[in-house]
């Protein structure tokens, strides 16, 4: 049911551009305005999730630690699952966000006769986010050559290693190969690992079939159809600029393309996607187990009612004095 | 226990890791017998200023709601979202990949898909969407809202008290979301309406009033001490002195109530008292601060503060110069990650040095309290104390890192070293079942009642089936911990699914080992079971494992 309304929603995003500038001759809003409003919600949404994160308070130093702790001299600390320092932590939350550290570790329960429970490494939820995102970040920098003039030599440069194999012509990025097949595995797993199948909505499998259907179209328009780079770059150098122009001789295709884009965009500040700046304010990952050793404040440490020592004599005094424990006022 | 009980076999069959073919929104909880706490008595309640008491139990139709629960259900999540980052964020950003689901023991255990941690926070994300997101506002169920009504509330109940705060999922998750913090959420939130149980609710009670969980009072509190000197003299030849809420000595020794009231945590209590006098520790033990533990942790952060406020409280009165902690897994949360925040700054105390072996615990030097396993570590390291681990021969032993020493401190190396110091046959159990991937007990956080030993036991196969498989491979016949609710509910887990394995604390080991100056002659261990030392063990050992390998 998530699935089938997710694709029904992917299917009307598509047609929405068809129609807009095929029939009705609306390049100038899907060209223009759409990406416009597109940015400034994403630039807006996702500043204004941020500082209302950064607004909230941590009360605790909770961070989850995953290896020995520093201790005594003599025993050997894992500083990059349990660091005690700013730079530890620095080092940690790298691992994090560039590797995947913490699925790394994944693992997967059989239970058998017995019982007989074991836990195998199962690396692949890791192997496809981490093609996914890693593609995806190099499919994202390797398109400021259209919003560049010139451009950039490192972003040359990552176009070239990224076309390393120079198989083809045009010559295919290996992005692109990896990415389709990334979200593919992704989605694949979503529909037929019954437990995952299970905990997905439509908030899970909407932005999965967003980014197949860019990748998708971003393939056709590189590879299958004819497309005029030029005017596309027109159009990029117009927006960035500030003086947008709506050159002509852009296709459909294209113009899908870029609303799916757009969509993704206005889309991310209010959804799930947000993982992405958010992973750097988890406080039990982004914190330094050093709570014994600097003490941690809560802004909003307020008193509460406790039981005093003195109320704690005051009742049991007698008994305290025929089991000869000391006393605060003997009387 | 066993006629009531399905047959661990049986228990293990009925075990399926695929979930119905509809969806979970629509909850209908069933309360069967052996899987939930009962609730919280009004006595407890009313004695800690608790609102809305009232005399029901899980399974009635009824509950006794105040008329306008959903209004303080939810106007408590917006107060507890704009105090808790963790809380915020975690509801924000779950991408639900499904990399904890199988992460969870009551999941392993018993194959529920809302023990799987995504599900178990999505039952409180669901409600925090509907209410609280712009998409969920506008799209409700279809963006994954829902609304809050009795049976999700029952719901809540249900797998909210069917979490131990471990912090295993959180170790797997991508974005370290902890499935404790937003237990902890949804404890508090339902607390604000009067639903809670009683397992929680009465210890902590006792503790507020007497200091301990167990509710002993302070003359009751110096019987025990006296029952263990008496005790420890009757095995040793030593008489010890244990001082009691005495002003003016150097350390301040908090245990978990249950170390010197119940068995075998009693051992280890003989272990700590033993190792005391051999050194010469200048300490005293308070009848007011006699409980580290804090059921306040499974309860609330207030009540978390109200009930540890004690210890610093004490050792202020009393002078000491710093504080040094016995073995407990979730009291070790909360001086590890929260009390200094909470009660602190102990500028009225010193940073922590051994006395023995003037080594400056750094790591403690804020909270200035020190974990028994850190301390004993150095005492062993620096060559301060004559151990015979022979006389732990009898016992093959692997160690069980406890939830809250490993996830939410590190504490790993410190036992392990302390276990190859006092022991000669230790083995590790597998390796994605120890350290910070270790496995709860099934019982922490409150869930350790009679009432709730279905699930316990479910809870506890993962950890229990590790503790078969050294068993069966290396004739294991002794789990090691540090936790006192380890210590009180891994003996009946083992019970049923590994009958041949006690339970015992390190400082048991260490008691055992420790050769006190002018002691007797001795044969048996503290338990008054025969030691069976070097060669003559080495082959019962051998036996055993033979015998094991066989039936295995």
């Amino acid at each position: 049911m998530s699935v089938v309304l997710s694709l029904f929603a992917i299917a009307v995003l598509v047609i929405l551009p068809l129609i807009g500038t095929g029939l009705l001759q609306l390049e100038y809003l899907f060209g223009v305005i759409i990406p416009y409003a597109a940015i400034i919600l994403f630039l807006v949404g996702m500043i204004y999730r941020i500082l209302k994160w950064a607004n909230v308070p941590v009360p605790f130093r909770i961070p989850t630690s995953c290896g020995q702790q520093q201790s005594l001299s003599w025993i050997k600390q894992n500083e990059l699952d349990n660091p005690s320092t700013f730079w530890g932590t620095v080092k940690r939350m790298a691992l994090e966000v560039l590797f995947f550290r913490s699925l790394f570790r994944n693992t997967k329960v059989e239970l058998r006769e017995g019982p007989r429970i074991s836990y195998t490494s199962d690396k692949w939820l890791w192997l496809g986010a981490l093609a996914f995102h890693w593609s995806f970040l190099i499919i994202f920098v390797r398109h400021f050559k259209f919003f560049a003039e010139p451009v950039p030599i490192w972003v040359d440069t990552l176009q070239l290693l990224d076309g390393f194999f120079q198989i083809g012509l045009p010559i295919i990025y290996v992005t692109d190969a990896v990415i389709l097949a990334a979200l593919t595995y992704l989605f694949l797993r979503r529909i037929f690992n019954p437990l995952v199948r299970y905990i997905s909505l439509i908030n899970d499998y909407f932005p999965l079939l967003l980014l197949m259907g860019i990748a998708a179209t971003g393939i056709l328009l590189r590879y299958f159809l004819k497309t005029d780079i030029v005017a596309i770059k027109e159009l990029g150098m117009g927006l960035i600029s500030l003086h947008p122009v709506v050159p002509d001789n852009i296709g459909a295709l294209f113009y899908i393309h870029l609303f799916l884009v757009s969509v993704l965009f206005a889309y991310f500040p209010f959804s799930k996607l947000m993982h992405m700046p958010g992973v750097f304010l988890s406080p039990t990952r982004n914190m330094a187990n050093n709570s014994r050793m600097r003490r941690h404040i809560n802004p909003w440490n307020y008193p509460v009612k406790t039981h005093t020592y003195e109320e704690y004599e005051d009742e049991f005094r007698d008994l305290m004095r025929a089991a000869g424990l000391p006393l605060e006022k003997d009387k | 226990m066993a006629e009531k009980l399905p047959k661990p076999e049986q228990l293990a069959e009925d075990i399926k890791y695929s979930p119905p073919p509809k969806d979970w929104m629509d909850p209908k909880t069933e309360f069967k017998k052996g899987t939930f706490n009962y609730s919280a008595v009004p006595s407890a309640l009313d004695y800690l200023d608790l609102p809305n008491p009232g005399k029901w139990q899980p399974h009635d139709e009824e509950w006794p709601l105040p008329d306008n629960w959903q209004e303080t259900v939810l106007e408590g999540m917006r107060d507890r979202l704009k105090k808790y980052r963790s809380f915020q964020v975690f509801m924000d950003i779950c991408v639900r990949c499904g990399a904890c689901a199988d992460k969870c023991h009551y999941f392993i255990g018993s194959g529920d898909p809302k023990n799987m941690p995504v599900l178990r926070a999505e039952l409180l994300r669901s409600i925090y969407r509907r209410d609280f997101t712009t998409i969920g506002k506008i799209l409700g169920p279809l963006a994954g809202g829902r609304k809050l009504t009795v049976e999700v509330l029952k719901e809540w109940f249900f797998y909210f008290y069917q979490c131990t705060e471990c912090r295993r999922c959180s170790v797997f998750c991508p974005y370290g979301i902890d499935t404790a913090e937003i237990t902890m959420m949804a404890r508090e939130l339902m607390n604000l309406i009067g639903i809670s149980i009683d397992w929680i609710c009465t210890p902590a009670a006792n503790c507020f009033r007497t200091g301990n969980h167990l509710g002993i009072q302070p003359h009751g509190f110096k019987d025990s001490v006296d029952f263990a000197v008496g005790d420890l003299e009757d095995i040793t030849g030593i008489k010890v002195d244990v001082p009691i809420n005495e002003k003016g000595h150097e350390i301040l020794f908090v245990v978990p109530s249950a170390d010197y009231f119940a068995d075998p945590h009693y051992y280890g209590f003989l272990g700590y008292l033993a190792l005391f006098h051999e050194i010469g520790l200048d300490y005293t033990m308070s009848s007011f601060a006699s409980e580290g533990g804090n059921f306040g942790l499974f309860h609330s952060a207030d009540m978390m503060k109200r009930l540890n406020a004690k210890i610093y409280a004490e050792a202020k009165r009393l002078g000491v110069k710093w504080i040094l902690g016995g073995e407990c897994g979730h009291m070790w949360r909360v001086l590890h990650q929260y009390m200094d925040t909470m009660n602190g700054p102990a500028d009225f105390l010193e940073e922590p040095v051994s006395p023995i072996t003037k080594t400056k615990f750094e790591n403690a030097k804020s909270t200035k309290m020190v974990h028994i396993c850190e301390f004993t570590a150095d005492l062993i390291k620096n060559n301060k104390l004559k151990l015979d681990p022979r006389r732990n021969d009898h016992r093959v032993v692997t160690f069980h890192d406890s939830c809250n020493p490993s996830r939410a401190m590190g504490l790993l190396d410190e036992p392990r070293y302390i276990i190859e110091k006092v022991s000669n046959n230790f083995f590790e159990m597998p390796e994605n079942t120890i350290r910070e991937q270790t496995f709860c007990c099934g019982s922490g956080a409150g869930l350790g009642t009679d009432e709730n030993l279905e699930m316990r036991l479910r809870g506890g196969l993962p950890r229990a089936n590790a503790v078969k498989f050294v068993h069966d491979k290396y004739g294991v016949n002794m789990l090691a911990c540090i936790c006192a609710i380890d210590k009180a509910t891994l003996p009946p887990l083992l019970e049923y699914w590994v009958p041949e394995c006690g339970v015992c604390g390190v400082h048991e080991l260490v008691g055992n080992a420790l050769l006190m100056k002018g002691e007797k002659e001795r044969d048996t261990d503290y338990r008054g079971e025969p030691m069976i030392l070097g060669k003559k063990a080495e082959a019962e050992t051998e036996v055993a494992q033979k015998e094991a390998k066989d039936a295995g």
